[in-house]
């Protein structure tokens, strides 16, 4: 199978006052279409911001990643916004809806961003599947936590992504709200075939992926796979 | 662009949960664009009427008038013109009035002939303005009629002669409200001023010719070809046009100051505006992220927020339009005192077009410099990292728009005032006076952060942290209401400087009284009465009025031909008033020669002169001055200088002759005195008019009245003007606190979970808001101080006095106004429970 997402040589370092910070230190990594990855490690360790940089939302300091077969590194804010637009999907730890939109409009934006019609329809198709489908027209803030992470996960899957990054899906929810949604979103991958990479402190939401890799201080400590059959649900 | 109507779509969305947020920031520009478009009507409206009323202001065709009669000769070309006459001699008086026995000091106008010929004396009954004219009658001013219970039917006594009175006059022509606060006007026939027996050798008279011309007659060919010789003499000839062209003169300083004014509204209107959108952006951060990072490029990111501050500044453009539409009809009412027309409230479209598009355009432009900031939210922020990249590098982009508001600034000023430099300088005043507050409240800022006491209370302490927490108005604040404050403030002060220097006249032995155009002969009598009534006669001194004939050498007329000539015209055509003594008085200072006596007939004369009068005359000791003496020639020479002081109510003479040269001459007597309170002096004015009606009285009490109504009506309107810069402070203000509340709310909030009791949360609030209030009033009163007293020490030469209460009222009247708004604002802060608050609030 094709690699969707491929990582090498790269570095990442800050610039906090006079130091130079690093973040990410030599990463390499091959991602194949259709795996499911979970990125795990220590608070500081580096793990959201390779996850930035992969999903084209950062440059790096060095080193080249190559997202569907297109090199991230020289294209423009412009080439990258349309490259997430059409082909990436995302979740957040903090839901990140636009508060001024209802629930429908929140999950339309994406396609709505491309220009595509029937943006509706399938908005309310995907709120019907995560069980929203009263919902549609509520304020995030009229929604609980669990519910605006539904919302979120419609919003992720409507453009039908290629590859999707979920920064702690379940960082900010209960255990069974998060059971939920942590559910809903491997349905849904399962049903649209998508790349999965998350990032989480989680062992258990871990152990639900086919591999992970493990970073400490900016560096891959272990890249393993994983048989998600023998994780505890 | 992906899809225009898209991101219209989603900048209404984006919109809808945060317009009332954005209602503030709306008014900023309704305030800024209200006064524009209310000042600009007014002035085109202004413009329009004295184009239009021009004959009427004058009255006449052509207009000539002097201090003095006009000479036979210039008489003769006038008279020539083929024209209906009229004559009119105007002078201060004082008039009697029997029925409540009191005296009124008055402008009396005595006219022969149909003047004018174009508009009418406003008077009611209407045929009063008639009447009048037909034998001993009055038109008087409805202001002294209702002051002293008068009606048509009672007398009133001018000079000698008794007067029955017509009607009540409201208007004459040509002249402004503001004339009737120094002296109400009184209108009599010419023929019966000279039995009221006021007309004297030495009178103050202003004497006017006028002249209506048949149509077709060109008056301005005629008045050029004969331009030298009006020019030769003291007569001021004017036609329809040269009053239209000296009154738009008069009035172009009232379109400057209404101008800056407009601009300023509206400028600190923009403030509010760029400080609001600011604020909103931030407010923003995490949804423009999120846009971005589902794949929204950064321009349309832009363009959402910026379809949205368009759309909601075309509303408050519109919204200012038609306010200033409303403020504009009241404008002539506010301001109908200094203006001789009626200015009516007719729509002027040029006025209205130019608000809207300077509105539209400022607004605009002033939004966008924090908008740009837009496209530098990188879409990392959704992902907990703080990537702000504030690199501090140049910013072109920022810069360009500053740039681009210079240049619209200064392309619409040089539209309204026809000149670039004057807009320049304009701009540029504008500029440093907002650097110079930015900067003053910037040093406060500083100074307060560095020194919250450590050991200050847990209350103070938070509250004044507050005045520093990230995206702060703390210094948009006090730069708007600073402005206002010290707009207000610097009137007040100035104002209370100037009526105390006048009423710092009366002090100690100052005369306060001065009594004019005794007769000789009635000297003893008066003196007589005036020591019966307890009275001191600080001084009597004769005046005798004379002209200047010429100077070094040379006659008056052969210097007026002079184009190289160093005198100026004042001092030349004037006819002045001399007295005669041998000693210095004790207002004078004699700072070069000596006052000489002379002695013996054929004795060279030596005068000696006042320095402001030696200095117009470019007259120097030694030099040669030759008097007409009501047709005597008398040659002096300049024997020393004397410099006047002008601080007391007291006889001044630009010149003094030394006794024995003048005293057969026609004169008239002044006498000095100083009454104890104002009952004495109004019972003694009256019995000075009762038995010497040609004798005028002016007195400290009048002088300090009229003072007082002045500066009342003038501040008045700065006043008025000055309001829009406090409010639109006030909106800056409310502006941001509301826009800052989120970021209150969670500090409350945290504070209240970790047990800060409700009234701690109050009163960190109070002292937030009272802080604020205080060094935005204290800013301003500063700079009131500052610039006052540069303009009292070296613009107004007085000695610098303040009242601090009035002061210390304005700072506690904006500090209680800045508590109450804050404390009203974020009331529901406090009184909400903390969880319903947050989820209200929160996103």
């Amino acid at each position: 199978m094709a690699a969707i997402l491929k990582v090498e040589q790269l570095s990442m370092q800050y610039t906090s006052g006079q130091r130079q910070l690093s973040v990410l230190q030599d990463i390499n990594i091959s991602i194949e279409e259709g795996e499911t990855v979970a990125i795990t490690g220590p608070s500081g360790s580096g793990k959201t911001t390779l996850m930035g940089l992969c999903a084209a939302l950062d440059n790096p300091t060095s080193g080249q990643i190559t997202l569907l077969g297109t090199v991230v590194n020289p294209l423009t804010e412009d080439q990258r916004a349309i490259l997430r637009n059409k082909h990436i999907g995302f979740i957040f730890q903090n839901f990140q809806l636009l508060p001024s939109l209802t629930a429908l409009e929140n999950v339309m934006l994406p396609l709505e961003l491309q220009g595509i019609k029937g943006a509706e329809a399938e908005a309310e198709r995907l709120l019907e599947r995560v069980g929203l489908k009263d919902r549609m027209t509520h304020y995030p803030t009229q929604l609980s936590g669990g519910e605006q992470q539904r919302v979120a996960l419609a919003r992720a899957f409507i453009n039908k992504p290629k590859i999707l990054f979920a920064d702690e899906p379940t960082g900010n929810l209960d255990g069974d709200t998060g059971a939920t949604v942590e559910s809903l979103m491997f349905d849904l991958n399962k049903d649209y075939g998508t790349t999965l990479i998350i990032v989480t402190h989680n062992p258990d939401l871990a152990s639900r992926t086919g591999r992970i890799i493990k970073l400490r201080s900016g560096h891959i400590v272990s890249d393993l796979k994983n048989d998600p059959a023998t994780a505890i649900n | 662009m992906s899809n225009f109507s898209f991101l219209i779509q989603t900048a209404y969305r984006d919109s809808r949960k945060n317009r009332s947020k954005l209602v503030l920031f709306m008014s900023s520009i309704v305030l800024g664009v209200a006064a524009l478009v209310a000042i600009n009507s007014f002035n085109y409206n202004l413009r329009n009427e004295i184009d239009k009323e021009a004959a009427t202001l004058l009255g006449a065709d052509l207009a000539a008038s002097g201090n003095r009669p006009a000479e036979a000769g210039i008489l003769r070309v006038l008279d020539s013109l083929p024209a209906e006459r009229a004559r009119e001699m105007e002078m201060l008086s004082m008039a009697y009035i029997p029925k409540t026995d009191e005296s009124q000091f008055v402008r009396l106008k005595a006219l022969e002939g149909n003047f004018p010929f174009y508009g009418k004396i406003k008077a009611e009954p209407a045929e009063a303005a008639t009447t009048f004219r037909s034998g001993p009658f009055a038109l008087v001013d409805r202001g002294l009629m209702l002051q002293h219970g008068l009606q048509s039917g009672d007398s009133i006594r001018i000079g000698k002669m008794m007067f029955m009175i017509q009607g009540k006059l409201d208007g004459s022509v040509g002249s402004v409200g503001m004339a009737s606060a120094v002296a109400p006007a009184i209108y009599i026939n010419l023929t019966s001023l000279d039995s009221t027996g006021l007309v004297q050798p030495g009178s103050l008279i202003n004497y006017a010719y006028y002249y209506k011309v048949p149509e077709g007659f060109n008056i301005e060919k005629w008045k050029k070809d004969r331009k030298s010789l009006f020019k030769s003499d003291q007569l001021r000839v004017e036609t329809v046009e040269s009053r239209k062209e000296n009154l738009n003169k008069a009035f172009s300083f009232l379109n400057y100051f209404l101008n800056l004014v407009a601009i300023v509204a509206l400028l600190l209107g923009c403030i509010g505006v760029a400080s609001s959108v600011m604020i909103y952006v931030r407010s923003k951060t995490n949804s423009i992220a999120l846009l971005r990072c589902l794949g929204m490029k950064p321009m349309d990111a832009f363009l959402v927020y910026f379809i949205q501050i368009v759309a909601l500044g075309l509303i408050g453009v519109i919204m200012g339009v038609l306010t200033g539409v409303l403020i504009q009809s009241a404008l002539p009412v506010i301001l109908k005192d200094f203006i001789p027309v009626t200015v009516n409230n007719a729509l002027s479209p040029k006025a209205i077009s130019e608000g809207f598009f300077l509105g539209i355009s400022v607004t605009t432009l002033f939004a966008l410099l924090p908008l740009v900031s837009i496209r530098n939210i990188s879409p990392l922020r959704t992902l907990r990292v703080e990537t702000e990249a504030s690199s501090g590098a140049f910013d072109y982009l920022k810069t360009g728009i500053l740039v681009i508001i210079g240049i619209v600034l200064i392309g619409f000023l040089w539209l309204l005032t026809s000149s670039f430099l004057t807009s320049l300088a304009f701009v540029a005043g504008i500029i440093v006076s907002y650097l110079i507050l930015s900067g003053l409240s910037s040093l406060i800022i500083t100074m307060l952060r560095k020194s919250i006491p450590s050991n200050a209370g847990f209350v103070t302490r938070q509250g004044l942290s507050n005045l520093f927490r990230p995206d702060n108005q703390t210094q948009t604040i006090m730069v708007t209401i600073g402005m206002g404050t010290a707009v207000l403030t610097t009137l007040m002060i100035l104002q209370s400087l100037l009526l105390n220097n006048v009423s710092m006249m009366d002090a100690g032995k100052q005369p306060n009284m001065i009594l004019y155009g005794i007769e000789t002969n009635q000297m003893d009598d008066l003196k007589k009465l005036t020591l019966a009534s307890g009275l001191p006669v600080i001084q009597e001194v004769p005046v005798v009025t004379m002209k200047i004939d010429g100077w070094k050498g040379r006659t008056k007329a052969q210097w007026l031909a002079d184009s190289l000539m160093t005198a100026e015209r004042w001092a030349v055509n004037r006819e002045a008033r001399v007295s005669y003594r041998d000693t210095i008085s004790d207002d004078e200072k004699l700072v070069s020669g000596k006052l000489r006596k002379y002695n013996n007939e054929g004795d060279s004369i030596f005068v000696s002169l006042g320095t402001t009068f030696a200095d117009a005359m470019d007259a120097e000791i030694g030099d040669e001055i030759v008097f007409n003496v009501q047709g005597t020639r008398i040659v002096t020479y300049v024997g020393s200088l004397r410099e006047i002081e002008f601080r007391n109510l007291s006889t001044r003479f630009f010149i003094i002759f030394p006794t024995g040269v003048l005293e057969k001459a026609p004169q008239f007597q002044v006498v000095v005195t100083k009454t104890p309170d104002n009952s004495t002096m109004s019972k003694y004015r009256t019995e000075v008019v009762k038995a010497f009606p040609n004798v005028s009285v002016v007195d400290l009490t009048t002088i300090l009245q009229s003072v007082n109504d002045i500066l009342k009506k003038v501040s008045f309107v700065i006043r008025f003007m000055a309001i829009f810069s406090l409010l639109t402070g006030m909106i800056v203000l409310i502006s941001s606190l509301l826009l800052s509340k989120y970021q209150r709310l969670k500090e409350s909030i945290l504070l209240r979970t970790i047990g800060a009791t409700r009234s701690q949360i109050i009163k960190i609030n109070a002292t937030e808001y009272a802080f604020l209030g205080f060094l935005s009033a204290g800013t301003g009163v500063f700079i009131a101080v500052l610039s006052s007293f540069l303009v009292t020490k070296f613009q107004l030469k007085l000695d610098y006095q303040i009242a601090w209460w009035p002061v210390v009222g304005i700072i506690v009247g904006i500090v209680t106004i800045t508590v109450v708004i804050g404390m009203l604002n974020s009331r529901d802060i406090v009184s909400s429970p903390p969880l319903e608050v947050l989820r209200k609030e929160g996103s």
